[in-house]
């Protein structure tokens, strides 16, 4: 039975391939990806699934890819970098996807980025680190601005004000620590003298000793806080209690309404970089992105009834780029998809105008952010002579 | 000396949250030796509950009052259907049920509410008092004024109240207590009500400083726990006072230390003051009759 058995078992293997396997493969091209779509990191790759799926049947209702029509396949990874890693394996092996789109953490992308670099398949991933193009990998990309780019966007802004000697207050979560080390790092490239660092803990509740601190230091002529989640918000309240007076800057990390609203009347004045897309209504009518961020922003609403969030540009952003590669590059091959990815030149998108190259497989710069100042309740542009 | 001034009112600030979060500690471990994990979440319910029904369109006050009913509920309900049936089992299993209860709560908030911050405006405005050259929030004053109310109305209930007494029989000998006609069972019942009431108090008072999310029960749990360890677990007073020396030692070491070590410096104190004083500050020890 054994040799018949086999026998049998392979030709009826092969006859599923043929009749079921096959035609589905030549029709479409699968796109993978794995986001966080459950779990801690969710409120970043839900708004990313969202967007993706809106953006798939977008492309297929206008006739797909090069007459073919794109196949999405969307992991959830739950925040875990070891189900992320998992997933890599199965879209790679299982689902033979011509290119993927994903990473919604930065630990979940470097954990699947060894996968692709040895499967030699694009992965154009939606998180944040620097680390995840610096060194450049051959085959990986990333779409997201970097913590390095805020910090220089308040430097830059800092010196046009003729502040250069500055006091930074820090979350010790992931994002504090990580913009924190940025910023530092870039500091003194940028001019800036960081005379005095505080940090706090995320959930601490009162931030006033460390802004007394502060306050009490010789010199310090402008405030950053690099930090996410509530405690931004109670910095600020802090610094109105004190009756600060020299200027604050808070992060991208708060660039949402919900600061505004936790922060009150305490967050007057307070300025922080934000995407365009967070500013999508008050953009000149000149300006290159204005016309991208409101259709996204637009189409966004209307299909899911909740506000837009800069990282479901992020993954909008991904897949554009990785569409108009293979259009230009007439067919899904990878080794020819991944070549123009990294020849993408002056992709306006969500996120800021896209040039890539063989040694920036980011391609942002720092026109990218837009400096904004909150006044009466709501944000304001400032005007941005530089860029 | 303005620095130090404002140093000691942060920590009167944030030592009041941990006093009202450790006073919920203090009534059922008084009643039924459990040390109540999920006294955390009764904080949060009591928050989080306000500030949804308050955004549905209810006047803040009476949102207030029905997130405080809806969370001597959810006590009254984690009393029946998961301590009570484990009634014969050690003091070590019950307190392992609180914290199944309190992951079990956390995870039911992220669904029922979400999973954002949120804020309720303060009493009396956030324009802050200047005593001395600090700066002061009128809410800090109203959490303190909460917490010294707490411990008065606590006492008077304990100490001068038939029930009261009960509560003190049940703790000092549950057999004896049935014996004398108490029904135990209502009255552990009652100091879960009663902790989540002071809970959800405690919540309410606090967010429009601390803010509020699912998951800030947690965080003060420990902070809460560890203040009532140090004044003496089972002594409202000592509560308050744990709570403000916790706070005031975090403050200062965040000050005069560094603010990465403030918490270390913190609980390496509470260590000390343990390891001297195991009952805690103002613990009664436990005298065994042979």
């Amino acid at each position: 039975m054994t040799r018949v058995g086999y026998v049998m078992g392979a030709a009826t293997y092969g006859l599923a391939i043929l009749l079921y396997g096959g035609p589905q493969a030549s029709a479409q091209v699968k796109i993978g990806s794995v986001l966080s779509v459950t779990g801690p990191a969710s409120f970043l790759g839900d708004p990313e699934k969202r967007t993706l799926e809106m953006l798939v049947d977008e492309i297929n209702a206008k006739g797909g890819v090069n007459g073919q029509k794109l196949q999405l396949v969307v992991y959830d990874d739950g925040g875990d970098a070891n189900n992320a890693r998992t997933f890599a394996t199965r879209l790679i092996e299982d689902d033979k996807i011509a290119a993927m789109v994903g990473g919604t953490t930065t630990g979940s992308t470097l954990a699947m980025i060894p996968a692709f670099e040895e499967a030699q398949i694009p992965l154009i991933s939606l998180a944040g680190a620097i680390q995840i193009v610096e060194p450049v990998r051959k085959w990986v990309f990333k779409t997201p601005h970097t913590d390095k780019m805020a910090c220089e966007k308040i430097f830059v802004d800092l010196k046009r004000r003729g502040l250069t000697t500055i006091a930074l207050i820090s979350g010790t979560d992931a994002f504090g620590k990580s913009m924190r080390d940025q910023c530092v790092a870039v500091a003194p490239k940028a001019g800036i003298t960081i005379a005095h660092e505080e940090t706090y803990g995320p959930r601490d509740s009162d931030m006033t000793p460390q802004l007394t601190n502060i306050r009490n230091k010789a010199g310090v002529q402008a405030m950053v806080n690099p930090g996410f989640g509530q405690g931004p918000a109670i910095v600020t309240r802090n610094y109105r209690q004190l009756a600060f007076t020299v200027p604050l800057y808070q992060s991208h990390g708060v660039a949402s309404k919900q600061f505004i609203e936790l922060a009150g009347a305490a967050a007057e004045g307070v300025r922080l970089p934000a995407a365009a897309l967070l500013v999508a209504d008050k953009l000149a009518d000149n300006d290159p992105q204005k016309s991208v961020v409101v259709n996204y922003t637009r189409a966004y609403q209307q299909k899911t009834g909740q506000p837009v969030s800069t990282f479901g540009g992020h993954a909008y952003d991904g897949l554009q780029i990785l569409a108009q590669a293979m259009q230009r590059a007439k067919s899904a091959d990878k080794a020819k998809v991944r070549d123009e990815i990294e020849k993408t030149k002056g992709y306006v998108g969500t996120g800021g105008i896209v040039n890539m190259s063989p040694t920036d497989h980011m391609g942002l710069d720092l026109s990218a952010f837009r400096m904004l100042e909150i006044k009466n309740g709501d944000w304001t542009l400032v005007p941005d002579p530089a860029s | 000396m303005a620095e130090v001034l404002q140093f000691f009112f942060s920590g009167l600030t944030v030592g009041a949250v941990y006093a009202l979060v450790a006073l919920g500690f203090t009534l059922i471990y008084n009643a039924s030796d459990v040390i109540n994990f999920a006294q955390g979440e009764f904080v949060m319910l009591g928050g989080m509950s306000t500030v949804f029904l308050a955004s549905a369109g209810i006047p803040i006050p009476l949102a207030a009052l029905l997130a405080v009913v809806l969370t001597i509920a959810v006590g009254l309900a984690l009393h029946r259907f998961a301590i009570e049936p484990a009634r014969g089992a050690s003091a070590v299993v019950l307190i392992m049920i609180t914290i199944g209860a309190s992951i079990f709560l956390r995870g039911a908030a992220q669904i029922v509410f979400d999973k954002r911050f949120h804020s309720l405006p303060p009493l009396f405005g956030i324009e802050p008092l200047r005593l001395g050259g600090a700066a002061v929030l009128p809410q800090s004053v109203v959490v303190l004024a909460g917490a010294a109310l707490i411990v008065v109305l606590l006492w008077v209930f304990i100490d001068r109240t038939l029930i009261g007494k009960a509560v003190l029989a049940t703790a000092a000998n549950r057999l004896a207590a049935r014996l004398v006609g108490i029904d135990t069972r209502r009255i552990v019942g009652l100091s879960f009500a009663v902790s989540a009431a002071i809970g959800a108090v405690a919540g309410i008072l606090i967010t429009p400083i601390t803010l509020t999310s699912y998951d800030v029960g947690t965080l003060l749990a420990l902070k809460g726990f560890a203040a009532a360890m140090l004044g003496g677990i089972g002594s409202a007073l000592g509560a308050v006072i744990g709570g403000l020396l916790l706070g005031m030692l975090e403050a200062f070491s965040a000050g005069y230390v560094s603010s990465k070590y403030k918490e270390a410096v913190a609980f390496v104190v509470i260590l000390a003051v343990l390891l001297a004083m195991p009952q805690g500050l103002l613990g009664r020890g436990k005298v065994e009759r042979v």
